[in-house]
């Protein structure tokens, strides 16, 4: 009686073919995977040297991800040019691997164990936004393989192991500089908050600014907030307003911030508004028009700062991509790969744990986005840019040094 | 005192725009009974092929000039027509091979059909997903008259404007033409309405038009007053669409006057909820009042309840 | 029919389903790579979330469109659960699972037990995950399968972005924090760098400036916690207990209940409802209980699965809106409207077949939302319709058509 249930029971048959499903892709799959483990095993010969870059090249986000990528493919066929990447005395070549996240942090961590076990990538650089960073950057440092992210400035992210880099300055650094820049340049007291609670970047750099703002004197006489995709502020704004606040701090993204500098504008706020490197696109200028003149913002670099690495470098760029101007995240995703590069060298090797020991001894690394030396956090240290709209052009106006 | 009369002002603008929006819900409900979900994504295509095309034609504008005033009509009519051959085709192709089969499947085709439109409209060679700017068809800065720091602009005097004037001629349509007495027929009952001769395909055609017209007003009065317009796949627009269906829900799904009467009450939740309770709250506000209005008056404002005959 | 074979019936599902996780777990997963079991779990997952979701809008023709936010509530519960108790017992976020479910601690694998403390906790968190989600389930669903469909569809999608904004609104700053931040100046014991405290500001009324202050973890309640786990940067701090063999299990359980279902009076009723709500009400179906039944059921499902889910990647508030909500009505419908083993071969291809195309990726959405207009136009009861891949009847079909098919020509020759 049982068994002849047994041979009937409809679950038996669907779980029979769950299991074909797995045994499917792991025979489909196995030979490129030899090692169960994920690391490596490729790496020790001397072929090509395959570094991974996962980044939101569609999606809400997908001029971040693309200019990254831009700014990392530039770095590997420059040192492709050069004939290859000199490791132990011998010249090889290096590959680039790049993986889309669509914008969502869901797939990230899919994407690095796609890298890291079917690429079998020696190092993996990636994401611009934090959130994302942070389910790619665990995966990675499982399997011991050392990620440098270009761009994501929240604290959290490097705290996720000892595997994990950046290359950019931190929110709680850009928030000082923020605050240093409106207290000693602009000589304003009083500032209002405009943040973007649906992103975590926004929210802590709104906390970091407040908090030095009023350690160097200043109040912040309002606070308000939005999230991502809203496009009316007018409430918020005129909130603000009746506290008569001399500035108005937006840690936002772009996309945002031109509609809430047009409607600031429109309600007869001329006061100056300032951000973060979530407002580095072309598109602000373009869909704020007029509202921006007046605002500045921190960013990673600046394309008119006189220095000889970044003038060399808009100009490789905007040879390589049809005379684009580079913005931040291609910059820093220039330094992210050649800071990669140079560790590898002094390495030697390409082995995990050597190659992170390498990148975390550097140190007065001369990149596009300023010297960068990362310290003992494996965060980089380095000096922050402030950039102020100006008869229509965004111009640099001023470094903040690290404190 | 200001914020108590920003509120009022918004309300009644925003109000507006969900109008048009919540009136092509309404309809297509009132005679084909299924929600509509592609609904929002004509509106997006409205804004779009506004911002698009006012870039195209306006590109040698100096930035921060006004356009001459017969763009805005223009444009306008442009995004009539697009969003009209969109819902046209839709309806067409998508929608009257299911004219017999259950509500259920004309729904879940109403989702394909918007996750299809939102998503190749994100396509490069259509729209893209970077942000268009639209230029300027009417000075945004140039006020009317100011109570109390409150502007009153001639933005928003065309805003409510062009809304008015397209509402009161859909209700001259609906309530005083033929052909809007064949809709109220469709609408009442489709079965009879066809024995009476009224050409009940081609008026489900018209009333699909007629609800892109009012959506391609809405877009292009969104274009109008946000300036820049994207198309993320993401919450934004679908929580637009989804806010003008509650605004008809509330105001009594099928009913005409009903859903100018909920958009407004919608915005005005959602305007007063964000200055004087917490304005991070607002779409949560409208849902709980989308549940209140659901339990206790199902029928909506205007509308009254309906028992399922069998 | 004697008690003992009863017993046996009934308990059969979930052994073979405990054997077949165990198999597949030991014995297949050798073969993968990292990628590969994360592919099987995510696979595992969906299939939980399809089938799930199969039992509202298959089983009682119910049209819920806000599956994602059980899919939320369950993940960030269960997840909150592991990491506050995580905290509180060891003070850290490793994972103390066994061979079952993995160690992060450096342990030799070979020394692990066969269930650990770790997985206590995992399996206790996943259960609290599903009956909050089962909870949240009938509050939503008392009132609104009172509505007629499509209203319910609207309530279901409101209820989602409602659980979407109030988690994005739960936000504290996380407990994870760098040993300097805590203990300025002091220098980080070997191999500490973070530590686990609880930052607050307050503000100083005498200055005017807002103070930081520290509380370690161990010091901190419950409720100081708890609220840490919202906010926008995601919940990626839970330890990763999710392993194939959890989620095989959990998946073969999920398939089992609702084929289970589908058969016993309780499913008649509920497909009773799907076929004409009032003439199953005219014969005395209480309509609205079993619709909340068939409701909280799939909640607890779609919670488990959010736990898994938490245990394996990050929570993120911004993926549990609408756009997940319609993945998974993707795969319900393209299954067939009703079926079990349709919805799960759907969710199979809708996870495997975008990660196979990669490069297509902006072709991909336009891929479904086409498959899903002409599944409607051309065979709107979905591949299977209610039937099952195990039904006589659904090959008997096929052979049919197969036959008609081959004698069609030779018709058309003789003629």
């Amino acid at each position: 009686m049982a068994s002849a249930s047994i041979a009937r029971s409809p679950w038996l048959k669907t779980l029979a073919l769950l299991a074909a499903v797995a045994t499917f892709a792991g025979c489909k799959k196995e030979p490129a995977a030899p090692t169960a483990g994920g690391n490596t095993p490729a790496a020790a010969t001397a072929g090509e040297i395959v570094i991974g870059h996962y980044g939101s090249l569609t999606g809400g986000q997908a001029t971040f991800g693309r200019s990254t990528d831009e700014g990392i493919l530039l770095a590997v066929n420059e040192v492709n040019a050069a004939g290859g990447l000199e490791v132990a005395g011998v010249k090889r070549k290096v590959k680039l691997v790049s993986e889309d996240t669509e914008s969502k942090a869901e797939k990230a961590g899919d994407v690095v164990r796609k890298l890291i076990s079917k690429d079998n990538v020696v190092a993996v650089l990636g994401e611009v936004a934090s959130s994302i960073t942070l389910e790619g950057a665990p995966v990675a440092q499982r399997a011991k393989i050392p990620t440098i992210t270009p761009s994501s400035t929240n604290t959290t992210v490097t705290e996720v192991g000892d595997y994990v880099f950046r290359v950019c300055f931190i929110d709680p650094f850009q928030g000082y500089a923020g605050a240093k820049f409106v207290r000693e340049q602009l000589k304003l007291t009083k500032a209002a908050l405009l943040v973007d609670k649906s992103s975590a970047y926004s929210d802590q750099l709104s906390k970091e600014f407040a908090q030095a703002f009023q350690s160097m004197g200043g109040t912040i006489v309002a606070t308000a907030d939005y999230t991502q995709g809203e496009k009316d502020f007018n409430t918020r704004l005129t909130s603000l307003r009746e506290k008569g606040p001399e500035l108005i701090y937006i840690p936002g993204y772009y996309t945002e911030v031109a509609n809430i500098a047009i409607q600031a504008r429109a309600l007869g706020m001329n006061i100056p508004l300032m951000g973060g490197d979530g407002w580095d696109s072309e598109d602000l200028a373009k869909n704020g028009g007029a509202a921006i003149e007046g605002t500045f913002y921190t960013n990673h670099y600046a394309p008119d700062n006189p220095t000889p690495a970044i003038t060399a470098f808009v100009t490789k760029y905007g040879a390589a991509y049809n005379g684009k101007v580079p913005d931040g995240l291609a910059a820093l995703g220039y330094d992210a790969a050649n800071v990669l590069f140079a560790s590898i060298k002094t390495a030697g090797t390409t082995e995990g744990p050597k190659l992170r020991d390498a990148i975390a001894q550097t140190k007065g690394f001369v990149g596009v986005t300023g010297t960068i030396t990362i310290d003992a956090n494996r965060n980089a240290v380095k000096p922050i840019v402030v950039l102020e709209r100006k008869n229509n052009a965004w111009v640099y106006r001023a470094t903040i040094e690290p404190k | 005192m200001d914020q108590l009369l920003q509120a009022i002002k918004d309300s009644i603008t925003i109000g507006c725009l969900y109008a048009l929006i919540a009136l092509g819900y309404t309809m297509v409900y009132g005679i084909l009974k299924f929600i509509n979900f592609a609904h929002s994504d004509v509106v997006v295509i409205g804004a779009l092929s506004t911002a698009v095309l006012g870039e195209r034609m306006l590109h040698k504008l100096a930035p921060g000039a006004t356009a001459a005033w017969y763009y805005g009509p223009l444009l306008l009519l442009l995004a009539i027509l697009i969003c009209s051959t969109v819902a046209f085709t839709v309806e067409r192709l998508a929608y009257r091979p299911l004219r017999r089969a259950p509500r259920l499947n004309v729904l879940i085709t109403a989702i394909g059909v918007s996750l299809l439109l939102q998503n190749a409209g994100q396509l490069k060679f259509l729209f893209g997903t970077e942000p268009h700017p639209v230029p300027m068809l009417i000075d945004q800065t140039a006020t009317i008259f100011t109570v109390l720091g409150v502007k009153f602009r001639w933005l928003d005097l065309a805003i409510i404007g062009t809304a008015i004037i397209f509402m009161v001629a859909l209700d001259y349509l609906v309530f005083h033409t033929k052909i809007g007495r064949g809709m109220r027929a469709v609408s009442h009952d489709t079965r009879i309405a066809s024995l009476m001769g009224v050409p009940v395909d081609r008026i489900i055609s018209f009333t699909f038009i007629t609800g892109a017209a009012l959506a391609a007003a809405g877009g292009f009065l969104y274009a109008l007053r946000y300036q820049t317009v994207t198309q993320p796949a993401d919450t934004g627009w679908a929580l637009l669409g989804l806010k003008a269906f509650v605004a008809a829900v509330v105001g009594g799904i099928g009913n005409i006057r009903g859903a100018v009467l909920g958009a407004l009450a919608i915005a005005c939740v959602e305007n007063f909820g964000a200055a004087y309770l917490h304005p991070g709250y607002t779409d949560v506000y409208v849902f709980v009042i989308l549940i209140l209005v659901l339990l206790f008056r199902p029928g909506g404002i205007l509308g009254k309840a309906v028992v399922e005959k069998v | 029919m004697p008690t003992h074979v009863l017993v046996a019936r009934a308990a059969l599902p979930f052994l073979v389903s405990l054997l077949l996780a165990l198999l597949l777990h030991f014995g297949v997963a050798r073969f993968l790579d990292d990628y590969d079991r994360g592919l099987v779990m995510s696979v595992g997952i969906n299939i939980m979330l399809a089938v799930s979701l199969t039992m509202v809008n298959g089983f009682t023709g119910q049209f819920s469109i806000g599956h994602a936010g059980f899919l939320g509530v369950g993940g960030y519960v269960a997840g909150a659960v592991t990491y506050a108790t995580s905290l509180k017992l060891y003070g850290d976020l490793e994972t103390r699972g066994s061979m079952l479910s993995g160690t992060s601690l450096n342990v030799d694998p070979a020394t692990l037990s066969w269930f650990g403390q770790g997985d206590l906790l995992f399996v206790a968190s996943l259960l609290a995950g599903g009956c909050a989600a089962a909870l949240i389930g009938y509050v939503v669903g008392l009132p609104s399968l009172r509505l007629r469909g499509d209203y319910l569809a609207i309530v279901t999608l409101g209820f989602g972005e409602i659980v979407r904004v109030l988690i994005q609104r739960t936000d504290k700053t996380a407990a994870l924090q760098a040993w300097d931040r805590v203990h300025p100046g002091v220098p980080a014991p070997e191999g500490v760098s973070r530590v686990f405290a609880i930052e607050n500001s307050v503000l100083d009324p005498a200055t005017g400036l807002s103070q930081t202050t520290y509380t370690a973890v161990s010091d901190a309640n419950w409720f100081e916690i708890a609220p840490r786990v919202g906010g926008s940067l995601g919940f990626s701090a839970v330890p990763d207990y999710t392993s194939i063999f959890w989620v095989v299990l959990f998946a073969g359980v999920t398939i089992a209940v609702a084929s289970r279902i589908k058969r016993s009076t309780f499913g008649r009723a509920f497909l009773s409802i799907r076929e004409d709500e009032i003439a199953s009400e005219a014969m005395g179906v209480d309509t609205v209980r079993y619709k909340v039944r068939a409701f909280v059921i799939a909640a607890f499902f779609a919670g488990l699965a959010g736990g898994l889910f938490a245990h394996f990647k990050s929570m993120n508030p911004n993926e549990i809106g609408f756009a997940r909500s319609f993945d998974i009505v993707i795969m319900v419908v393209l299954g067939g409207l009703g079926s079990i083993s349709g919805a799960s071969i759907a969710a199979i291809i809708v996870t495997l077949l975008p990660e196979w195309l990669r490069g297509l990726d902006q072709y991909r959405m336009i891929i479904w939302a086409l498959a899903l207009i002409l599944m409607m136009i051309f065979r709107p009861q979905g591949l299977l319709g209610v039937r099952e891949i195990w039904d006589k009847a659904l090959w008997q079909g096929l052979v049919r058509f197969i036959k008609r098919e081959k004698s069609s020509p030779k018709a058309g020759g003789g003629a």
